[in-house]
Formats: C-alpha cells, structure tokens, sequence
C-alpha cells in the first residue's frame, strides 16, 4: 500500500506540489493524471525517498522508502527509462540490479523474456534501444525483485500500440493477484483502460480523485437531438449547464432520466442519451488542468 | 462453458519473503562486490584497465631495455610499473561517482539502496580494492621483468621490504580514494577529471613563483608529500606531511562530497 499524506514540495517560490494526498490500495491499479508539470515526477520521486518534500509524508506499507531494507523486493520503480548507463548491455543492468538485491540470476532471463526483449536484444548497449525497448528494460527492472508495488511513471511512452496493450495486460494482471499499481500518464485514455482509480493533479493540486466510475458518472451525459436550437431552449430553461462539443452533441451535468423528461414535455426528438463516460472526464480533465498547462508553457 | 483458469494464481509480492527488516538489509559485500563490477562492465571502464594494464607492461620494457643495470631490481621495477596506475586509476575512481550522476543511474542505482551513504562507502571499498588488485598485477608483472633482467644481465635482486610494498599499495590507494572524493564532491565528469590533474599542478607552479606558498606547498601538495612513499625510505616527518595533505584532498572533500551527495535530489 502506498500512502501519501499532505505532501508539498517548493522551490524557491514556486509550489511543484502542494498538500497532495492519496492512497493506492492492493489490488487496484491508480492512474495518476495531470498534464505536463503538474507536478506527478516530482510526487512520485518524493514517495521514492529521491526528493526531501517540503512538508507532509509518504510511506509503503506503513513506513518511509529510506527504511526500507531492500526496496526492491517490496516495491517496483520505473521513474525513467533513459535513466540508464548508456554502455551497459540490458543483461548487464538486470544482473547489477539481481546481484544488488541478493536474488537468483536465473530471473534475469526470466524477467527479460517476460517484457519481450529477446537474447539478441538483452546482449545490445542500452544506447541502441529504442523508448519503446528502454520502457519494457525498465519494466523487467521494476519487477525483477518479485515487488507488491509498482510506480510507473509515464511506461506508455514510447510503446507502440501493441505494447501498450500488452503492459495494460501485465498491470491488470499485476493488481488482480493483489498488486498495488500507481501509474502515472498525461493522457487520460491510456491509464482508463486500465486504472480503478484516478488522482487527477493540475498545477501540484489534487483537482479530483476518486473511483474511476463514479468520476465517470460524474462526468455528465451526452445528448443529441433532431433540432439542436431547441434542445438548447429547453435545458437553459430546465437550468441545466450545457456544453455543445464539436459534433452537435452536448454534454449535460444532469442524470439521463431528468434530461429525458425535460425532452419529452417539449416533444424533442432525441437521437442520442448516454453517460458521457471518459468523453466527459476528459472535459473535465481539460478544463480543470488546461489554465496550469499553459501556466506551466509560459514560465 | 469453460473458464479459462490463469496458471499465475500467486499473488504479487507474496510469493517473496518478507523483506522490510533489518537483517534482510543489503550487505556491505554485496554493495561492494556491485560497485567493482560496476567499474569493469562498461566500455569506458574496461579499456581503462586494459590501458593500465598495457602501460604497465610498457614501463618493464623501458626499464628492461634502457634503464642501467644497477636499476633492474624487482623494487625500482614495481615502482615505475605502479605509475601508469597511480595516473589512471584515479580516473575510474572519478567515473565511479560522477557516472551516476551524468549517466543517471543515481535515479536506479538509490531507488534499489535508499541509503546513499553505503553506496558511497561501497564505492571507496571497490575502489581501494581495485587499487590493492593493481599493485598485486604489477607485482606480477614486476616478478617476470625481473627474471628476464637476470637474464639479460640486470641486477635481478629480489629485494623489497614489507615497508617499501606497503609504501607503494598506499601510494595507489591515497591517488585512487583522492579521485574518488573529486567525483563525489563535483559530480561531473570532465570537471572532476581535468580540476583532478590541474589543482595539484597548479599548486606544484604556484608554490614554485610566490615564495611563502612554497613552505605551505610542503606540507598540501599531495604530488610532493607522496613522492617518498615510492622511495627506499621514508621519515617520520614526511609522514605527517602526506597525512596532512591527504586531509585537505581526500578527507575535505571526501566529506563536503558525501554531504552533497546525500542532499542532492534526485532526478
């Protein structure tokens, strides 16, 4: 379990991340969200014991990562892919981290064969990996001490699609078995496939957390009609908030039924009536990150 | 219908022992024994002992071939085979720090062992064993030169006393423990390397154009105070001397490093 506990981080004057709180329970797989800058490496890197946080806590399993007496077999890190000694083969660097962590060699191969790197692969220098083969080094190398935990920051970067549905796989499979996964993307739908809960952070702010399926039901519904001028008519004069997407569509924070009923008294023929699902989330993502992202852009 | 069964039935992390006590806590010999394969299983790190190695080699067929006769003994011989190493290993001291930082691999490397100042103290052990690795090389080296200059008509005396091997394997380990303490304290490898050789020339120059630098000199440039320890002999006061220049050069910023390092974020 990890558990972070009113955790801030500044520097100078600028607050990367303030008062962030959240637990990741075994079991479920926590997709952590923000854009560029939100401030998700460095709380992850503050759980991690890599960063001294201004204030608050962080602990796995009930105490912090510097007295863990050997991480490795507890909890799986994967903050950078690159962060790799460029000379070193992909063998080499799962044997340093086997050896270190006092465990059999034999779950080197094991652990490479298993993330899809193959012999001629693991005997290469880490400088001729590609993202997608250095995300996929990283993963044998979070697992390779056989952990309960997982933090993963960004692992879909630089994997193609097929990989990306291969690691939603090995993460779905991690936490059904009683793993704890927190993962980390800027794009909300690469961890809603996976995720069970969400922590959106913008701007070093918790901005919403919570079930992955009550944020979604609570994201709205879609609704569409033959005479959109007349929707429009009869939700303003229902006083419910609207917002019209792209395509006619339009997303309402209300449930179906009050929206149905409204349309029926009004005789207005609709075409469309669902939950907005992740369409609305990401609206809501958008909208409650986009003012930081262009904070983050301009300073 | 048939349900699938997955044949991973075990849950995650359980099938590990419990970790997370102190006696399951990393040892010093496994740190160790990682930081020394760490020097060699690079492309950089292997040709340097290779390169040392090879020097090595090359200082017996100097002295084999145009050193005097007197000179061809087994202690003039391990003297001049160790000053490739005493050059060189240095460097992979340096590297040893600073690659962490500039390849980095501090990111893994303290995500695994949270407690960065056995890392370190695991670096000094490698480097002082590699040092130790060395002299016992060059002894070899040395031991084989010297029966050629038998043959050749040299002086070929076995002589070396404990004192003067001592001597000697200490010489390696002050330069490579002083390269060391330079990488940690500057974590960079090009500003370490090149301030690593050019303090101490610096000095070597200063020293020799302003005259009350010079007294100082005596007792902080390490380049002088070590010069006895690959001699015959060696006194009491030049003793302190080297252990007070050893003090500003390692120990200062072996300790202003260690504090860095174990300050620094990491990211």
């Amino acid at each position: 379990m990890i558990s972070v506990d009113h955790l801030s981080k500044r520097y100078g004057a600028h607050p990367a991340v303030n008062d962030v709180s959240f637990t990741c329970e075994p079991g479920t797989v926590t997709g952590f969200l923000g854009p560029n800058g939100a401030g998700k490496s460095t709380t992850m890197r503050m759980i991690c014991g890599l960063t001294a946080p201004t204030s608050g806590t962080a602990t796995i399993d009930g105490r912090p990562y510097q007295r863990l007496a050997n991480p490795g077999r507890r909890i799986g890190v994967l903050l950078d892919a690159s962060a790799q000694h460029a000379g070193r083969t992909g063998r080499e660097i799962l044997t340093l981290a086997a050896m270190t962590q006092g465990l059999d060699r034999r779950r080197v191969g094991e652990s490479l064969e298993r993330v899809g790197l193959n012999n001629t692969a693991a005997k290469r220098r880490v400088k001729a990996y590609s993202l997608g083969m250095r995300q996929r080094l990283g993963l044998a190398y979070a697992l390779l001490g056989d952990p309960g935990i997982l933090i993963l920051d960004e692992p879909a970067n630089g994997l193609d699609p097929e990989g990306i549905f291969w690691m939603r796989g090995l993460l779905r499979d991690f936490a059904d078995r009683g793993g704890t996964v927190l993962l980390s993307s800027h794009l909300l739908r690469e961890v809603e496939a996976v995720a069970d809960r969400l922590v959106v952070i913008g701007g070093g702010r918790v901005v919403a957390q919570g079930d992955k399926d009550e944020l979604l039901a609570a994201s709205g519904t879609v609704v569409r009609a033959l005479d959109t001028a007349a929707l429009d008519a009869v939700l303003s004069r229902a006083g419910l908030t609207a917002v019209t997407s792209a395509d006619g569509s339009v997303v309402v924070q209300a449930d179906a039924e009050t929206i149905g009923r409204a349309a029926a008294q009004a005789a207005l023929v609709l075409l469309e009536l669902r939950p907005a699902g992740s369409g609305g989330l990401e609206q809501m993502f958008l909208t409650l990150t986009a003012g930081d992202s262009v904070k983050e852009a301009v300073r | 219908m048939t349900a699938v069964q997955s044949p991973q039935t075990v849950p995650a992390g359980v099938a590990s022992p419990e970790p997370g006590e102190r006696a399951g806590r990393i040892s010093m010999v496994t740190l160790t024994r990682v930081e020394l394969r760490k020097l060699a299983d690079t492309r950089s790190g292997f040709w340097m002992l290779v390169v040392i190695g090879l020097a090595g080699a090359a200082t017996a067929a100097i002295m084999l071939l145009a050193a005097p006769g007197e000179e061809q003994a087994f202690q003039p011989l391990l003297a001049f085979a160790l000053l490739p190493a005493s050059v060189l290993l240095p460097v992979l001291g340096i590297l040893s720090m600073t690659s962490e930082w500039s390849q980095r691999t501090a990111l893994t490397t303290f995500t695994l062992v949270p407690e960065r100042g056995r890392v370190i103290l695991a670096k000094l052990l490698a480097c002082v064993l590699i040092a130790v690795a060395a002299t016992v090389a060059a002894a070899a080296l040395s031991a084989a030169a010297n029966l050629i200059a038998i043959g050749i008509g040299g002086d070929g005396s076995w002589h070396l006393t404990a004192d003067q091997a001592g001597r000697l394997l200490l010489n390696q380990v002050i330069f490579v423990l002083m390269g060391s303490a330079f990488g940690a304290l500057l974590m960079n490898s090009p500003l370490a390397i090149v301030l690593f050789f050019a303090i101490p020339t610096a000095w070597t120059v200063l020293s020799s154009l302003v005259k009350w630098l010079a007294t100082a000199a005596e007792w902080i440039d390490i380049n002088m105070t070590s010069t006895p320890l690959s001699e015959p002999d060696m006194g009491a006061g030049e003793w302190g001397r080297l252990a007070v220049s050893a003090a500003v050069w390692i120990l200062l910023p072996l300790v202003a490093g260690t504090v860095r390092v174990l300050r620094r974020e990491v990211n």
